[in-house]
């Protein structure tokens, strides 16, 4: 069973590697290799809040709030204090960890709405720090960030690198580091899955009472899963303001929170896989919506509405649970 | 000195108290039926836009006010049957998000009747300031006040003297026990978003010669219906009421005494240390978690 359960998974990643190494044979334009690479980073702190709310059943309502201060923190590090970029995403990870870990250990002692209205408290307080320091942050406006600089040498999606002989754009290296990235988030992600962390994590979303009562440190553990989905945030935040040059507030704003937890509600929550794809459809559906102008957030909300009614399980679960239903179907007609 | 804090306090009991309004309308939804409403905010918008645009029109103040509380039931009726009751087996955070998309979806209706500005409403009985100990009370005040009293006896008077209220009560306590005593659930769980529906809509139509309308205003005054409603304590009446004017009057108070940039950070880190202390907030009831 495990083991059927770990091929399962490996298949994913596999599947996960493919998609993002093909995508470049199809798209050329700039505009989709930056939405791509955007999606690719929200997507990895996807991952992360998925541990949280998909494995250990907890709900946060301000995970913006820690994507947001890591893409403040290394924004004001790189461009106030000269620190190279990679410094500043560790630090900034690690303290953004040890912010989660303090306001952590008391908000989850929560229950359900109340857990929600704590995590959106928090969100909401760091928005609101983030846009009144505006020595520090540039206030509502936002401030530029430098570009992501690895020992003096510059990502930059406006640059011309070149990679085993072949010329890529700036806009493909910064889309296939970011590829990388998700691979690694959602490698990690599993990993943890699967180990005994991952195994007392399920036992709490069972139910908590019993897996005290069978000895598992629940307060410790969820403490746990919200620091790393924490740090996830914080690293893909990181990320994200040195790609897209420029950050504002909103990064860390309560609308980004809820279309974080939307996508991993969406996509399906506890599937790793399922959730990168919600994050794919929210990200793409205003583009496409686009075109219907001043209809465009109507259409929104039904569609959020009307997926959510009709698929509670999210998209991937539901469609994988009618193919499986299907198969079983017709392997019965057969025999 | 004192007039500055009769100021402060005067704009926080007026604030407090539609805070305390829509606190109330997300209390009655979570008693009967354990979700919390996102799209709250919502009636209060449609409820000030609504009356707003038909007085516009030429349409008499009070029947445009009747009119515009009937249209904010009849989404609430329509939240619920449409919504809610087909998910009934989706988990909270699911719930949570269906009402979401219904909150974005009546916002997106919203602009698209009423477009994006600002809109303001008069107040209703003229301009005049009313003077107390040196502070200066907006007439409109004294209606907001007003209104949420009528509407809290109301209230009162409903759950405790109607056999419809019974009913509401009834089904909170325990849906099955209620079906079998012959309570239709599903109709009362429709009366319940309703009756939040009339409660938002009201709120909204007093609050909004203060506060000016427009199609998004809903988010923030929803939210923070919420954080009072989780001060007092999810599903206590009198929680929502002491939340919401407690809410109101430390906002008001940060705001003239601190800083009013900071004054939502203050709000929201008041819920965090209420919650640290109390994690089922000021009159919230103990429960015993079945296993």
């Amino acid at each position: 069973m495990v083991a059927k359960l770990s091929e399962f998974r490996l298949k994913g990643l596999v599947f996960l590697a493919i998609v993002v190494f093909a995508l470049p044979l199809f798209i050329s334009n700039p505009f989709h290799y930056s939405l791509a690479t955007q999606i690719a980073l929200i997507a990895g702190a996807v991952v992360g809040l998925n541990l949280l709310v998909g494995f250990a059943g907890q709900i946060s309502l301000g995970h913006a709030g820690f994507f947001g201060l890591g893409a403040y923190f290394s924004a004001i590090m790189t461009s106030h204090y000269g620190w190279s970029a990679i410094p500043a995403l560790i630090v900034g990870a690690f303290g953004v960890g040890i912010i989660a870990w303090v306001v952590g250990r008391p908000i989850l002692r929560l229950k359900g709405h109340y857990l929600s209205m704590a995590t959106l408290a928090v969100g909401f307080i760091i928005a609101i720090i983030l846009n009144n320091e505006r020595e520090m942050t540039g206030g509502p406006d936002g401030m530029p960030v430098p570009a992501f600089d690895v020992f003096g040498w510059e990502l930059s999606p406006f640059g011309q690198y070149s990679l085993f002989g072949m010329d890529i754009s700036g806009d493909l290296a910064w889309y296939l580091f970011a590829g990388v990235v998700l691979l690694v988030a959602v490698w990690l992600a599993q990993n943890l899955i699967d180990s005994p962390i991952g195994r007392a994590l399920r036992s709490v979303h069972g139910s908590e009472v019993a897996a005290s009562v069978v000895g598992v440190n629940t307060t410790k553990y969820k403490s746990l899963v919200f620091v790393i989905s924490a740090v996830y945030a914080s690293v893909m935040g990181a990320l994200y303001a040195h790609f897209q040059g420029f950050i504002t507030p909103a990064v860390a704003g309560f609308e980004f929170s809820i279309l974080l937890i939307t996508m991993v509600v969406l996509g399906g929550m506890g599937s790793t896989i399922g959730v990168i794809i919600g994050a794919v459809v929210l990200e793409l559906l205003p583009q496409v919506l686009a075109d219907f102008q001043e209809f465009e957030m109507v259409l929104f909300g039904l569609i959020l509405m009307l997926t959510m009614i009709f698929m509670p399980k999210g998209l991937l679960p539901t469609v994988a649970n009618f193919l499986a239903k299907r198969r079983s179907k017709s392997a019965g007609g057969d025999a | 000195m004192f007039s500055e804090f009769l100021q402060y306090l005067f704009t926080g009991i007026t604030i407090g108290a539609t805070y305390a309004l829509i606190a109330l309308g997300f209390t009655l939804i979570y008693n009967a039926n354990h979700v919390i409403n996102f799209a709250q905010g919502e009636f209060l918008m449609i409820g000030g836009m609504a009356t707003v645009s038909l007085t516009a029109m030429g349409v008499p103040m009070l029947l445009a006010i009747v009119l515009a509380v009937v249209l904010a039931g009849l989404m609430g009726i329509a939240l619920q049957r449409l919504a809610i009751a087909p998910a009934k087996d989706a988990n909270v955070v699911t719930l949570i998000i269906i009402t979401i998309g219904a909150s974005i979806f009546i916002r997106g209706l919203a602009q698209l009747v009423w477009g994006k500005k600002y809109h303001v409403m008069p107040n209703f009985s003229g301009d005049e300031p009313i003077e107390v100990f040196g502070a200066v009370l907006n007439s409109q005040s004294l209606w907001v006040l007003g209104v949420g009293a009528v509407l809290v006896a109301v209230l009162v008077y409903f759950f405790t003297r109607t056999m419809t209220g019974k009913a509401i009560l009834a089904t909170s306590m325990n849906k099955d026990a209620a079906r079998l005593v012959g309570i239709r659930t599903q109709m009362v769980l429709m009366l319940a978003f309703m009756v939040s529906a009339l409660l938002g809509s009201i709120a909204g139509i007093v609050v909004a010669p203060i506060t000016f309308t427009s199609y998004d205003i809903g988010i923030i005054l929803g939210l923070k219906g919420f954080v009072a409603a989780a001060i007092g304590g999810l599903g206590s009446g009198v929680g929502a009421v002491v939340g919401g004017l407690a809410l109101g009057v430390v906002e008001a108070m940060a705001a003239g005494y601190l800083s009013s940039d900071y004054k939502d950070a203050v709000a929201f880190s008041m819920i965090l240390l209420v919650l640290f202390f109390m994690p089922r907030g000021l009159f919230g009831a103990k429960v015993v978690e079945r296993v």
